[in-house]
């Protein structure tokens, strides 16, 4: 797949304009670049511009202010509530898409885990957060269940309604994420491999160690990296749980953005935007240095 | 070239609105209002004949925020459809906040689905007159002073005062707030919303800061009950919604009376009480926007709500329309509604914006350390 | 030894599916056991919530919105996206991962604020070119971005862009062909999969449509979870389950997969 890699034919189709052939193939990225460029790097300039600016015109008092004690913790909560979620999901869900990919590929359970997926991986907000306190809260029936079997899950507070609660919330959408994200790329494992790595004498630890592993490893990163960046800007399921106390981040945005007493600072809703967007461009850098270290150890 | 075809389609679709709107404008029926954006009155647009018909002609009323539960404008809404049956409202973001409203008039601006009205808890009508046009309802005499900007920017529309709702087949009969630290609520106390965000939840914490002890200028007493609460596992801090109350999740909850006492459709044994030493009262205010783009409906609709019949539909979802006493006087109350709305023996306060201030502040730096 | 790591796998998957399959059920029965209690503590069970479903015209109009805007935010990222990741895949290699890191962006901004940004731009639009609740889906082509672009990403990179497409241009085949009728049969699963996660996710949005003021399923979900508890708990599980049903639907659609035996 590498050595053969080089063209037959170089450059095909395209005339050679002056030797600048570099300026003509940018010309392909170009529709998908204009439209994020209107529809996402816009809104997002908007957004970081804005950040600059309170009531009182241009200011750097919104950056300042994004070391009050209370978006600090809440910036180190969504850190770790993300970073849980999204290496417990992917593993989770690692785990799930492959009992899926290894089923038969046109059949009813495939089809249903599929479709499942697809739909719980984007249930969240409100109803998710119901249907948990309708589950487990003081009034659910599981608790209940549990309770009458002297087993009180909540005799140390209710963690529901507090982080330990909402990393558990997240996985119900975090798993079927990675399951839809992922399985694209267990699909891709060819039985040849396990033949060949039986032929070879290999058991099933040489194989996941040496031949599956190595080669999912980049989706599997990526995928991770995906949960990550979704449980960092996940604000209505939160705000329906731990409605007091602002304790992730969105839900100080959201404070900001939407608060009736008087707590409405719209350029600081928007720094603390911007924080979100840094976390997740240096998480992305980090996956980035870390698929590359990773392509060296496993060729 | 199909585009050629497609500007030529689009120009005769441009013109053809142009024409319509031209007819439509001048066309409204006999002396239809045509001052509405900037008419201060009905008085000054020709009269309410006048303004109906310039109503009737732009055919459209947008609201924003009025969930149909809340002080029953579910029936206010279905009147004004039934009264004037060409202006068809589109209700959005029902369960959106005070500060939603007024950023959805910001974001949208000249849009033809920016909201016409405005109704929104005090602090954010004050922080915000620039967006709100000047209008004098013809009732407006019978609004307090202390209830109304002189020139009509904003006016005062219905309050109720802050409870404490409880399923009583749940926990035992509240009579003072000091009950809640009781084990018997242990896991079910809620607000509804978080205190920095939310007017109700400030509401709520300064009515039990005043039953213990606090005055209106000093939240703190409040702000430590609920960490009394929090510590003795009362608290519960998820939003009690509908679903959490018939749920079982939220028996107890702090909020307005008329909001509380809609909990008795799905919960029959759902009570309301008001303590009698924090007999908290607040009002909302209406404002009708600047860039309204249905400004003669939109002027409409408060001449309906501030007629009676519209007050007495909010006095029927148990809330406190601002026009009662003089309704009273009068005899035009609906006395029926009025006998049931919940008791509240003593004198009412109210919070001015200084104060209201000043609570929000502390809550702002104490508020978080507090229920964690 | 391979009829053993059978038996093997066979009873990890089951005990994987129970386990995960409880894991997902139970609140979603919790919301139904909810959905259909009565009024007060020993009412009997009812199914009035959900009879009631079909009296909220509202309703029906949110979700036809949203279904339209699904098939169109679905067709149309992957018309933007398809063509763009082949031609980086071949002649922009150090493209990749800017076009990663833009993928990524939407995810990272949550809606609420992300809304602040698109409002100019709608209103804008509302002025000078459409009102309709259509339009969201130039917003929603965007928040479908992660999603689509791992799942093509995945796709494509299990077959051999660089090959296929040499081998076709090579026999006269144009670009439009080559990516078409050669690079498109071979990842059809890839675009499945890419068009049932923006159809979920468009099915799924509320806090965009209702901070722009447009009725979609979601916001007309909401609305109505304010009149009655129970009723909004029936639509909300209805609407899981008719989600679904399309979805299932959907995966009969796409081209049957190449006849090879399952994943190892």
């Amino acid at each position: 797949m590498t050595a053969a890699g080089n063209p037959a034919v170089t450059g095909v189709g395209r005339p050679m304009m002056g030797g600048r052939r570099l300026s003509l193939t940018w010309v392909g990225a170009v529709p998908f670049l204009a439209y994020v460029g209107v529809f996402l790097f816009l809104p997002t300039a908007i957004i970081a511009v804005g950040a600059f600016f309170s009531e009182s015109g241009f200011t750097l008092s919104n950056f300042a202010n994004l070391s009050r004690s209370y978006i600090v913790t809440a910036t180190i909560n969504s850190i770790i509530l993300s970073a849980v979620t999204a290496v417990a999901g992917a593993v989770l869900g690692a785990v799930l898409t492959y009992a899926i990919a290894t089923g038969n590929p046109k059949g009813v359970v495939r089809r249903i885990a599929v479709s499942a997926s697809g739909v719980l991986a984007q249930f969240g907000g409100v109803t998710l957060a119901f249907a948990f306190i309708a589950t487990i809260g003081q009034a659910g029936f599981v608790y209940l269940w549990l309770a009458q079997h002297n087993l009180d899950i909540y005799a140390n507070g209710i963690w529901l309604f507090e982080l330990r609660g909402l990393e558990l919330v997240y996985l119900y959408f975090q798993i079927p994420l990675m399951v839809l994200v992922f399985l694209p790329a267990v699909d891709g494992i060819r039985p040849q491999w396990r033949e060949a790595t039986e032929s070879l004498g290999g058991g099933s630890w040489h194989y996941w160690r040496y031949v599956a592993g190595p080669l999912l490893a980049p989706a599997f990163l990526g995928a991770t990296l995906l949960l990550f960046a979704n449980a960092l800007s996940a604000y209505a399921t939160a705000a329906a749980l731990v409605n007091q106390g602002g304790v992730i981040l969105p839900l100080q945005i959201s404070n900001a953005i939407t608060s009736e007493v008087g707590l409405h600072e719209p350029g600081f809703a928007k720094a603390q935007a911007v924080v979100l967007i840094a976390i997740v461009a240096i998480v992305t850098a980090l996956y980035g240095i870390l698929q590359r270290r990773t392509a060296r150890w496993l060729t | 070239m199909n585009w050629r075809y497609q500007i030529r389609g689009l120009g005769v679709a441009v013109a053809t609105l142009l024409v319509v709107a031209a007819c439509g404008s001048s066309g409204g029926g006999a002396g239809a209002c045509t001052t509405a954006k900037t008419a201060t009155s009905a008085a000054a647009c020709g009269g309410m004949d006048s303004l109906v018909a310039a109503a009737n002609a732009e055919g459209k009323l947008n609201v924003i925020a009025l969930p149909r539960d809340w002080a029953n404008y579910g029936a206010v809404l279905d009147a004004f459809a039934a009264k004037y049956p060409s202006i068809k409202i589109t209700s959005d973001n029902p369960t959106g906040s005070s500060q939603d409203e007024v950023n959805a008039v910001q974001q949208l601006g000249t849009s033809s689905r920016a909201p016409d009205v405005l109704d929104i808890g005090m602090s954010v009508a004050l922080a915000n007159l620039t967006l709100f046009a000047p209008y004098k309802v013809a009732t407006w005499g019978d609004i307090l002073d202390a209830q109304k900007e002189p020139t009509g920017l904003w006016f005062q529309d219905y309050g109720g005062y802050m409870s404490i709702g409880y399923d009583s087949s749940k926990v035992p009969t509240v009579t003072a707030v000091s009950d809640l630290l009781g084990s018997a609520f242990k896991g079910k106390v809620a607000l509804n919303g978080d205190p920095t965000k939310a007017n109700a939840a400030l509401n709520g914490v300064m009515m039990a800061s005043l039953a213990n002890g606090g005055t209106v200028d000093d939240i703190s007493k409040g702000v430590d009950f609920f960490h009394q609460l929090k510590l003795k596992g009362n608290f519960v801090p998820v939003q009690a919604t509908t679903a959490t109350v018939k749920n079982g999740t939220t028996p107890v909850v702090l909020d307005w009376d008329y909001l509380s006492a809609t909990h008795g459709t799905d919960v029959p044994t759902w009570k309301v009480f008001v303590p009698s030493n924090a007999i908290l009262l607040d009002f909302y205010a209406q404002a009708v926007s600047k860039t309204a783009p249905h400004p003669a409906a939109a002027r409409l609709w408060e001449e309906f709500l501030y007629s009676d019949a519209g007050q007495n539909l909010w006095l029927k979802g148990l809330a406190r329309p601002v026009r009662m006493a003089a309704m009273q006087k009068s005899g035009t109350i609906d006395t029926a509604a009025a006998a049931a709305l919940p008791p509240a023996n003593g004198t009412p306060i109210r919070l001015t914006p200084d104060q209201a201030t000043a609570a929000k502040a502390y809550l702002a730096s104490h508020w978080a350390a507090a229920i964690s | 030894m391979i009829r053993a790591r059978r038996a093997k796998l066979r009873l990890f998957r089951i005990v994987t599916f129970l386990l995960f399959g409880a894991f997902f059920i139970v609140p979603i029965y919790a919301m139904f056991e909810f959905s259909t209690r009565g009024n007060g503590e020993n009412a009997p069970r009812t199914l009035d919530n959900w009879k009631a479903i079909g009296t909220y015209p509202d309703m029906v109009a949110g979700i036809v919105n949203s279904l339209e805007l699904a098939v169109i935010t679905s067709i149309a990222s992957l018309v933007v996206l398809v063509p763009t990741m082949v031609w980086v895949r071949l002649r922009l290699p150090r493209l990749r991962r800017v076009i990663e890191l833009i993928s990524l962006l939407p995810l990272t901004i949550p809606a609420i604020v992300l809304v602040v940004g698109f409002s100019p731009m709608y209103q804008w639009m509302g002025n000078n070119f459409s009102d309709s609740i259509l339009t969201l889906s130039f917003a929603y082509a965007i928040l479908v971005l992660p999603y689509a672009y791992r799942a093509l990403d995945a796709g494509l990179a299990a077959i051999d862009v660089k090959t296929l497409s040499e081998a076709a241009r090579s026999l006269g085949a144009g670009w439009p062909t080559v990516i078409w009728r050669v690079i498109v049969p071979n990842i059809s699963s890839a675009l499945l999969n890419a068009a049932l996660l923006s159809v979920a996710l468009v099915l799924g949005e509320y806090t965009i449509a209702n901070n722009l003021l447009y009725p979609n399923l979601q916001v007309s979900l909401v609305s109505l979870g304010r009149t009655n508890a129970g009723v909004s708990i029936a639509v909300a599980v209805a609407s899981l389950l008719f989600a679904f049903a399309l979805l299932i639907a959907i995966s009969f659609v796409g081209r049957p997969r190449r006849m090879r035996s399952e994943v190892a």
